[in-house]
């Protein structure tokens, strides 16, 4: 069953086209990777995915619902997250309410036997900050703080889960439980994650899209892409063979 | 977390016995300078729920003010209404002016929004002056004693009046800590410190703030038809940029962001005025160079200082 999917997703800034025409089939319960050369329009192509960038044309269907004309927070009360590039969280809060903020959003039945403590609780144990739950969220560092959001995302609970460089900053140990933790929640969450770590990406993903001037290059198993001769060419800028 | 709700409700329970106690121990011209300032503290209170908790600057809520106030005035002074239909009325419009420029003047943020909410409070005032066939303009017009009773108790008392101004303080202090309290007040708080951030938790942004506007409008509409009420006097001057500008500099002093500092600021403002008047007529040189000291090295209020300084658990 596909969760999410696009139909000639296209993003014009004055003149320079960002993304162009991009027609994305996202399965359910899988790890995806998106992956890109600098300025390959990955960014963008999240932000048009969750309404935080409004597209120029195309669609977007999440869970059979055409949500393109939704605004970015009824896409992520149908059960998206999204973890920003750049670190955003409440930073004069607390660790405990920054994640209470993205528990208490979710209103559904299956979370009646779970209050917002407990799910707080569970999703700093899940990456390792429970520690620091009363600390002051811009007191920690710049790996911790992004553990953190992306604790706010698993409070959340999403049918989807968008990360954009989640692990950038991130120690060895931590991308190494960053792994984990995706590869757990595989199946049950389906994960569209931006990655420059290669090694993240192949250890993590079930499948991967390459997006090169806006366009997919290439799709497929970690195996495939790795071995695919265009997608070398697009990160080396090798003469294409 | 229940624990800290019981604590903040103590707080609030505890200020508002020493305000009852205050009266009884208090010369009797203090006791007046004290109800005026619970009067205006609510002002002051429906004023940082929007500043303090939303980050949201409204250089416009003299509009407010003047529209609880002009409310009850109008109804009483030219229909004759009772006090209550008078203050029900004065609620009522200020609610529905708010709503009107909550919802015109989010279309802007940031330093459009202090202009926009200031060119709506220009707009008000105008209006009063412009309408000087009821309003009386400029002059205004008072409220007479007869008319000021309900249910026998003549709130031109100094009694009275105190305890009316202290009874609608405390249901405002009351309200104001059980919003902030709740996933709405702390969604506020979220908008404020990063609204892309709370946008992408699924919050709705402007409906929140929206919101956040009506109730605040409507308290300080509150503030100004009890103002009315009380002290028997309706005029356009408490719809200058003057009484947009009083609420924003006691949430200052006070602390921004936290219940009690609006009430802490009007206090401190009022004695400061009324103390240093006593010794020089400059008196509003001493206001500011103390207004100028408190934002350079006491930037977060005296209640914020206290917060963080001694007492984290400040609501």
């Amino acid at each position: 069953m596909t969760l999410l999917s696009t139909r000639g997703l296209t993003k014009h800034y004055s003149g320079l086209t960002a993304v162009s025409n991009v027609d994305f089939e996202l399965p359910q319960g899988q790890v995806r990777a998106l992956i890109g050369p600098n300025g390959a329009g990955k960014s963008t192509f999240v932000g048009m995915l969750s309404g935080r960038i409004p597209s120029s044309s195309g669609t977007v269907i999440f869970n059979d619902q055409n949500i393109t004309a939704l605004p970015a927070h009824k896409r992520i009360s149908l059960g998206m997250a999204y973890t920003f590039q750049i670190t955003s969280i409440f930073s004069a809060l607390s660790v405990h309410e920054n994640v209470a903020l993205a528990a208490r959003r979710q209103d559904n039945a299956h979370h009646l036997d779970l209050t917002v403590d407990q799910r707080v609780a569970d999703a700093l144990l899940r990456v390792n900050l429970s520690q620091r739950s009363t600390q002051i969220a811009g007191d920690l560092s710049y790996g911790h703080q992004r553990l953190l959001e992306i604790a706010m995302g698993l409070a959340q609970s999403p049918k989807l889960f968008i990360l954009d460089e989640p692990t950038q900053g991130l120690s060895t140990n931590e991308i190494d439980s960053f792994i984990t933790l995706i590869r757990n929640m595989a199946g049950d969450t389906t994960v569209l994650l931006i990655e420059h770590n290669m090694d993240v990406v192949m250890a993590a993903s079930d499948y991967i899209t390459v997006l090169n001037f806006g366009e997919v290059l290439a799709e497929g198993t970690p195996e495939d892409i790795r071995a695919n001769d265009s997608v070398q060419a697009a990160y080396l800028g090798t003469a294409n063979a | 977390m229940s624990t800290a709700h019981t604590r903040n409700l103590l707080l609030h329970l505890f200020i508002i016995a020493v305000l009852a106690g205050a009266f009884f121990l208090l010369p009797e011209y203090h006791s007046g300078i004290i109800a005026r300032v619970m009067v205006l503290a609510i002002y002051a209170m429906g004023y940082n729920l929007l500043f303090g908790y939303t980050g949201l600057l409204s250089l416009g809520h003299a509009l407010f003010f003047a529209s609880g106030m002009y409310g009850l005035g109008l109804v009483m002074y030219h229909l004759g209404a009772p006090p209550l239909v008078g203050l029900l009325a004065g609620i009522s419009f200020a609610l529905f002016i708010s709503a009107i420029a909550g919802f015109l003047a989010l279309r802007t943020t940031g330093v459009a929004f202090m202009i926009v909410t200031l060119m709506f409070a220009q707009a008000g005032f105008l209006t009063i002056l412009l309408m000087g066939k009821y309003t009386r303009g400029d002059e205004g017009f008072v409220l007479k004693q007869s008319e000021r009773i309900i249910a026998g108790i003549d709130l031109t008392q100094a009694g009275n009046r105190y305890y009316a101004a202290l009874l609608l303080f405390a249901i405002c202090l009351l309200l104001i800590g059980w919003i902030v309290q709740s996933g709405f007040g702390k969604t506020l708080v979220a908008i404020r410190e990063n609204e892309e951030r709370a946008r992408m938790l699924g919050y709705d942004v402007q409906r929140h703030k929206w919101i956040a506007v009506i109730v605040s409008g409507t308290i300080s509409g509150t503030a100004g038809a009890a103002y009315a009420l009380l002290f028997g006097y309706v005029g356009a001057t408490f719809a200058t940029v003057q009484y947009s500008i009083f609420p924003l500099l006691y949430v200052l002093l006070g602390g921004a962001g936290t219940t009690i500092g609006p009430l802490i600021g009007t206090l401190f403002m009022f004695y400061l005025i009324d103390i240093s008047s006593q010794f020089t007529s400059a008196y509003l040189l001493i206001a500011g160079v103390a207004l100028i000291l408190l934002t350079l090295f006491a930037p977060q209020g005296l209640v914020g200082v206290l917060r963080k300084r001694l007492l984290p658990w400040l609501p």
